[in-house]
């Protein structure tokens, strides 16, 4: 049987996120599976053009209302059911769109969900991190069910562009629910590269002190271009913002080089970062569990380590 | 059910869902045969994201004014031992629980379902689950429920504002925060900046002994909890290679460039 695979495209500011590619990714990787990309959006003509280049996808589908303006889990959702009708499986992300959207797609289709697959051995057949990644399962879906799925986007290389895929636009019937409406969404344009996607990221810890000493992590980050990460006890005690989150609750994220300063290294922090290349723990304790995962650890107060770095690096 | 007291709906009940999980200092290890992780003897715990669900059904309920919350539910779908975090949810100061017992793992679908159950027969306002388990590490059954009650979700949440039958939601997605307005009832899951869970103090724990917990038998419940998926092997991860230390700035930038990254 030939795996027909549903991707739900992620998308904002008439940009597609690179997570789709991802998506692609995990899909192109089950044999002989055809892939179509589906972008739910009040006109998602210039998404869909961009997913069309994707190497391995098939057909875009555009599903065009003016109540997908925002991308809310319950007005998707029953859209997404009804496109998926002619498919084995429908993926997403496993960002917090995908998370927020596809279990609801599931359950309406009376099916379970299968969360960040993190390698493919089979059409039906997948590995995934569970216990804040202290184990890695292989788990068997049913081939009598659509398989619907997450991919934990840290675990795939984006699929190359360079592809030509057909770009319909697909109309569907569904009642589309009121009770949910969107406000407002506050999200820093910062500049920086987006963490998800970086190649470099500096993440600061609890051990930084305040939202002030803060400053000296964007400002290393700035100079070797990098995004800013944060541990969850700077967010928490309001270093840093939410989204800069790292680990088992917050981003999982697989850049080139990870630089960790003043984070113990808890394990929740810990499965964040492990499919990065390289991870460098500047920590002033010899004993923190951050060293037994980095490549290149220093042991020195970051106050004078990073602003002599700051000077050299770049 | 919905007192009409007031001049207008007034909120009722909120459900609260606390899975038994093992506890998150715990540094979870696979066992030799591959057939699972090491649970014997391990300290179980509530998971973290429910004890802040459990936090703020208790915060809404204490603030009245605009919001009358007569009973915080706490709920759990677990073996005969999962009474323990149900004493201790009783302890923080819900007024009921209910054990849905079972002794077999139940996916977040069977959740789902079991919750949907139990909401049709309390008709709660609210239902306040957390976004995900630190076990299975899902994030699924809040969405799931709220698809199969075709009520909304607010998933992720790091505020919540009650007016009158309606809520606003700030919620933590990837790119900062998001506020969505919502129509009672609904599901919402929660995020670590929601709130504090406070501490129990030792006479809730003797109060708590007092306060019903029934049990309820998962069979009796009608929903099909056989599960969908099997886990065919457990695996730890793979291990990292063993790093070098370096003594300063000037070793640490060698060693990036020597990797190509400076
Ligand atoms: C349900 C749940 C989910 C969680 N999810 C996440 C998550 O997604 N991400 C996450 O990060 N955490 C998460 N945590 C929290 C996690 O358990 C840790 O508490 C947190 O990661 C600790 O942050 P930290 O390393 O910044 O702080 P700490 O553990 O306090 O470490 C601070 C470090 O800074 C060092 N230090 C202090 N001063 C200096 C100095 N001057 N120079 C150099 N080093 C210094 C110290 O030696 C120490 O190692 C979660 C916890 C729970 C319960």
């Amino acid at each position: 049987m030939v795996a027909k695979i549903l991707i739900v495209a992620e998308h904002a500011g008439g940009k597609l996120n690179p997570s789709t590619a991802k998506c692609v990714a995990c899909a192109s990787s089950i044999d002989g599976a055809q892939i179509d990309i589906a972008v739910f959006a009040t006109d998602g003509a210039a998404v869909a053009a961009e997913a069309a280049k994707i190497q391995g996808v098939k057909t875009v589908l555009t599903v065009n209302n003016a109540a997908n303006a925002e991308p809310l889990a319950a007005v998707l959702a029953p859209q997404v059911v009804a496109v998926a009708a002619n498919y084995t499986h429908v993926f997403g992300p496993s960002t917090t769109f995908g998370k927020d959207l596809m279990p609801r797609v599931a359950a309406l289709l009376g099916v379970g969900q299968l969360s960040d697959i993190a390698a493919v051995e089979g059409a039906y057949k997948f590995r995934r991190p569970v216990y804040a990644g202290n184990a890695i399962i292989t788990v068997e879906a049913p081939q009598d069910k659509k398989l619907v799925a997450t991919v934990r986007t840290a675990s795939f290389q984006a699929a190359a562009q360079g592809g030509s895929a057909g770009v319909e636009v697909a109309n569907v019937s569904a009642s589309l629910p009121s009770h949910t409406r969107f406000v407002s969404r506050s999200a820093a344009a910062t500049g920086r590269p987006d963490l998800q996607t970086a190649a470099r990221v500096v993440s600061g810890g609890r051990a930084l002190g305040s939202a002030d000493n803060f400053k000296i992590i964007f400002s290393l980050a700035d100079k070797i271009g990098a995004a800013v990460g944060a541990s969850r006890a700077a967010v928490d005690a309001g270093y840093a913002a939410n989204e800069l989150q790292v680990g088992q609750t917050g981003k999982i994220i697989a850049p080139e080089l990870y630089v960790a300063v003043g984070i113990s290294g808890a394990i929740q922090h810990l499965t964040g970062i492990k499919d990065a290349r390289t991870i460098v723990a500047i920590n002033k304790d010899t004993e923190a569990p951050i060293f037994e995962v980095a490549d290149i650890g220093l042991v020195g107060d970051l106050f004078t380590v990073l602003p002599e770095l700051e000077r050299v690096a770049g | 059910m919905i007192d009409e007291a007031f001049g207008g709906t007034v909120l009722s009940k909120i459900l609260v869902g606390l899975k038994r999980v093992v506890d998150y200092n715990v540094r979870v290890r696979v066992k030799p045969d591959g057939t699972g992780v090491v649970t014997d003897g391990v300290k179980m715990s509530i998971n973290p994201f429910d004890e802040i669900a459990l936090e703020e059904a208790l915060r809404i309920k204490e603030q009245g004014a605009t919001t009358e919350i007569t009973e915080v539910i706490v709920v759990s779908i677990g073996p005969a031992d999962t009474q323990q975090q149900l004493r201790t949810g009783l302890a923080m100061g819900a007024d009921r629980a209910i054990l849905v017992q079972t002794d077999s793992p139940v996916e977040p679908l069977a959740a789902a379902k079991i919750f949907l159950q139990l909401v049709e027969k309390e008709s709660p306002q609210i239902v306040l689950l957390g976004k995900q388990g630190i076990d299975d590490d899902n994030n699924q059954t809040g969405q799931m429920l709220a698809a199969l009650w075709d009520r909304p979700q607010a998933t992720f949440a790091s505020k919540v504002e009650l007016e009158g039958g309606k809520a606003k939601v700030t919620r933590e997605v990837d790119a900062g925060l998001e506020t969505i307005e919502v129509d009672l009832p609904a599901v919402f899951t929660t995020d670590l900046r929601l709130n504090e869970p406070r501490y129990v103090k030792l006479p809730d724990i003797m109060k708590a002994k007092k306060k019903p917990l029934d049990t309820v038998v998962i069979d009796s419940l009608g929903v099909d909890t056989a599960p969908q998926f099997k886990t065919t092997k457990y695996e730890p991860p793979a291990a990292r290679s063993k790093g070098i230390m370096v003594k300063d700035v000037a070793e640490l930038v060698a060693a990036l460039k020597q990797k190509g990254l400076a």
